[in-house]
């Protein structure tokens, strides 16, 4: 039997596909399904001695205060980082746009935080906040406000943590903007003009549309990432993690601390199937709502 | 003793040919495990922790010197990701023979199946050589490792800084404490830039309230058997409110004046933070930074001649499920070497950490040192906390001090909610 050119094409497409797919069901998705298998055993390292408990551990996660917490504070971080970054990013982006030069230099300066370890961001951070030595305090005293406590109080750490982590996401979300407004063709914003648009009409009737896409991904993986935001909470309150008083504790940290703290595999495993959920609810449903075709 | 064998012959008369037999079979097997079998293999792992690892390489050199059929290998990892390491290897069945952990974690590794109980005929000698804390390796009546060596608190105190103050020497009791304190606290402004005491509730504070404060003021913090919380009781409310009142009411100082891991610590290195309590495991480290002379002193107390109370801790070695047959051999006399009274006399020199031998702490050449000589007079009325979930447990302690500090809660609402948490996580282990 003879192949058409398309379709031995397409063989060879599969064929070359198998190898990565085979990777990815390996080590992707086949440890998914063991977490899931996980959750139903109290963990042992001996596999005869793990015994089944069924959904007792899902039982648990209802009466779990600390759980609770987690995720409250997990939503919170999503609900404050998610616009903060896009909203600024979107804003200096528009900025960087008009500028007519230094472009380069800036887009550097605001990208540097992006490409630092998280764990140096934190110390120098968790310095820069310090009640007594901070800098930031200092520059605070110049306006004539008293000294903040930040991470040391459980009401301004949550925020505090958001900020650090919005401003080292920065220079990622702008080079995302400035990559979307780029392709945008100059042919539109020149026909609305001579139709006698201008101002905020222009932003209002063709950037932002044109915007959508890199608007979606950038919601999608924000929250996606504040969803599993770990490193800097553990670095900027090292000895106490995901306090003071449980402030900062996010579900990562929670799933993290009972695995590889308190040996509770099979909890933590649990918790990680209900996270795995919540992402998976959360990016089908803005998929859904944020998606919609532009007509021009 | 018999002197008949079973068949009735005297075993006198038989000793030559029996004695003969035996030499026999013992150069066999002498041979066999020379010649023509495969030196074991057994693996260690630690934490990364300069001196630390020095010492064990030079005691794995001097080892398998002794033991030529046994190779030791030496691994290390990040703290922070030690526990990591040990939860995902040992199931993989890469993991280590002996393992070096905290005893505190003890019991969780012990239910999860990470550690293996010794010889029963270990737990005499850890019974008869050993201080006394170094029972609380023994979970459900077994013991699950043994120590090279054991720490206790005691107050470092910046002696520059005394002087120049007009302080003559280290508080002897808490009263005395205090008023040292409020006077090398500075303040300016809201902010202080001195402080008399290193507050750290993710510290050592913690210790010092469970185990410190409140038997120094007649109260015990468990029971017996460990199962039950019993700090919420008049000297506990008056332990925390003590405790708290120090930031509260005093303003000795501030939790988080230096941030960052063990910012106490550095604060009193910076020379900021004129006393803190710490472990003798600090030694080194404010040794090496410190430049400023600094002296060491038991922890004050309630009154003169009042009770004393210290919090002990250990670092101990175990064996996981890994080590079995001849690696558990092998694994056993590592062990045996590891926690001999020889390593422990190196391991204080090289490590600075205290001997767990109750011989070698009894020499008067350690207990009237000016540096390791308050450790070691501690170590004699030192208690380990029972820990089943240490980084729960101490989280229970870190945040009824902080509702306390942050929060403003009344101490005693804030210990009666402590002793109900921790309660549900003993509960928790040990139904």
């Amino acid at each position: 039997m003879r192949l058409r050119l398309s379709q031995r094409e397409a063989l060879w497409a599969f064929a070359f596909l198998v190898i990565p797919l085979a990777f990815f069901l390996y080590f992707r998705i086949l440890p998914a399904f063991q977490a899931l298998w996980l959750s139903f055993y109290q963990w042992h390292t001996d596999p005869s001695q793990r015994n089944f408990v069924g959904l007792e551990h899902y039982a648990r996660l209802l009466d779990d205060p600390l759980l609770q917490r987690a995720l409250w504070n997990t939503l919170l971080y999503t609900l404050l980082g998610v616009p903060a970054q896009i909203g600024l990013g979107l804003s200096l982006a528009l900025l960087l746009r008009a500028v007519p030069w230094g472009r380069e230099l800036f887009r550097a300066i605001y990208f540097a935080p992006y490409i630092t370890p998280a764990v140096a961001v934190a110390w120098v951070w968790s310095w820069m906040l310090s009640p007594h030595f901070g800098l930031v305090n200092e520059l605070l005293s110049l306006l004539g406000i008293p000294p903040q406590p930040f991470l040391q109080s459980p009401a301004q750490a949550l925020p505090t943590v958001t900020g650090v982590v919005v401003w080292q996401n920065l220079g990622f979300q702008i080079v995302l903007f400035l990559a979307g407004l780029e392709s945008i063709p100059r042919q539109y914003y020149e026909a609305a003009r001579i139709d006698g648009a201008e101002g905020f009409q222009l932003f209002r009737y063709i950037t932002w549309p044109l915007l959508n896409p890199v608007l979606v991904f950038s919601v999608v993986i924000g929250t996606i990432g504040y969803l599993q935001l770990f490193t800097q909470v553990v670095n900027l309150n090292f000895t106490d993690q995901g306090g003071p008083l449980n402030s900062t504790l996010t579900l990562a940290l929670y799933i993290y601390q009972l695995a590889f703290l308190r040996f509770q595999l099979g909890y933590a495993a649990a918790v990680t199937v209900l996270l795995f959920a919540i992402i998976l609810f959360i990016t089908l449903l803005q998929l859904k709502i944020l998606t919609r075709r532009v007509e021009l | 003793m018999a002197i008949m064998d079973k068949k009735g012959r005297s075993m006198l008369t038989s000793v030559p040919k029996e004695a003969i037999m035996k030499k026999l079979g013992f150069l066999a097997i002498l041979a066999f495990s020379m010649g023509f079998s495969q030196p074991v293999t057994i693996t260690y792992w630690q934490y990364e922790f300069k001196s630390k690892v020095e010492a064990i390489d030079e005691l794995i050199r001097r080892f398998e010197a002794e033991n030529p059929g046994i190779k030791v290998l030496h691994q290390t990892f990040p703290y922070d990701a030690f526990q990591q390491k040990v939860a995902a290897a040992i199931p993989a069945g890469q993991g280590p023979d002996v393992v070096n952990l905290y005893y505190g974690w003890a019991p969780t590794w012990v239910k999860a199946g990470y550690l293996a109980p010794l010889p029963e005929e270990w737990g005499q000698r850890i019974e008869r050589d050993f201080v006394s804390m170094a029972q609380a390796a023994k979970i459900g009546g077994r013991f699950y490792g043994i120590p090279t060596a054991v720490r206790s608190l005691a107050l470092f105190y910046n002696k520059d800084l005394f002087r120049q103050n007009g302080i003559s020497g280290p508080p002897r009791t808490w009263e005395e404490f205090l008023s040292v304190a409020k006077r090398l606290t500075v303040k300016q402004g809201g902010r202080f830039t001195q402080i008399g005491y290193g507050i750290a509730p993710d510290g050592q504070d913690h210790h010092l309230v469970r185990e410190v404060l409140i038997r120094q003021f007649g109260g015990r913090p468990y029971s017996e058997d460990s199962r039950r919380v019993l700090y919420l009781s008049e000297a506990g409310i008056r332990a925390l409110t003590f405790y708290t009142d120090w930031v509260r009411r005093h303003e000795i100082g501030v939790s988080g004046f230096f941030p960052g891991n063990n910012g106490y610590r550095d604060g009193f290195i910076a020379g900021r933070i004129a006393m803190i309590i710490d472990g003798s495991f600090a030694i080194g480290t404010i040794q090496q930074g410190a430049r400023f002379n600094w002296g060491v002193a038991e922890l004050p107390l309630e009154k003169p001649g009042g009770r004393k109370a210290n919090f002990g801790s250990f670092w101990m070695h175990g064996l996981t499920p890994l080590a079995t047959g001849a690696k558990r051999e092998a694994a056993l006399k590592f062990l045996a070497f590891l926690t001999s009274e020889e390593t422990q006399r190196y391991w204080l020199e090289k490590v600075g950490e205290l001997p767990a031998s109750k011989n070698l702490i009894r020499n008067p050449k350690l207990s009237l040192h000016p540096v390791y000589g308050p450790f070691v007079l501690s170590l004699a009325y030192a208690k380990a906390t029972p820990f089943v979930d240490e980084a729960a447990q101490r989280k229970v302690m870190v945040d009824a001090i902080n509702r306390t500090l942050l929060q403003n809660m009344d101490p005693a609402q804030s210990l009666r909610l402590a002793a109900s948490e921790e309660q549900k996580i003993l509960d928790q282990f040990w139904r």
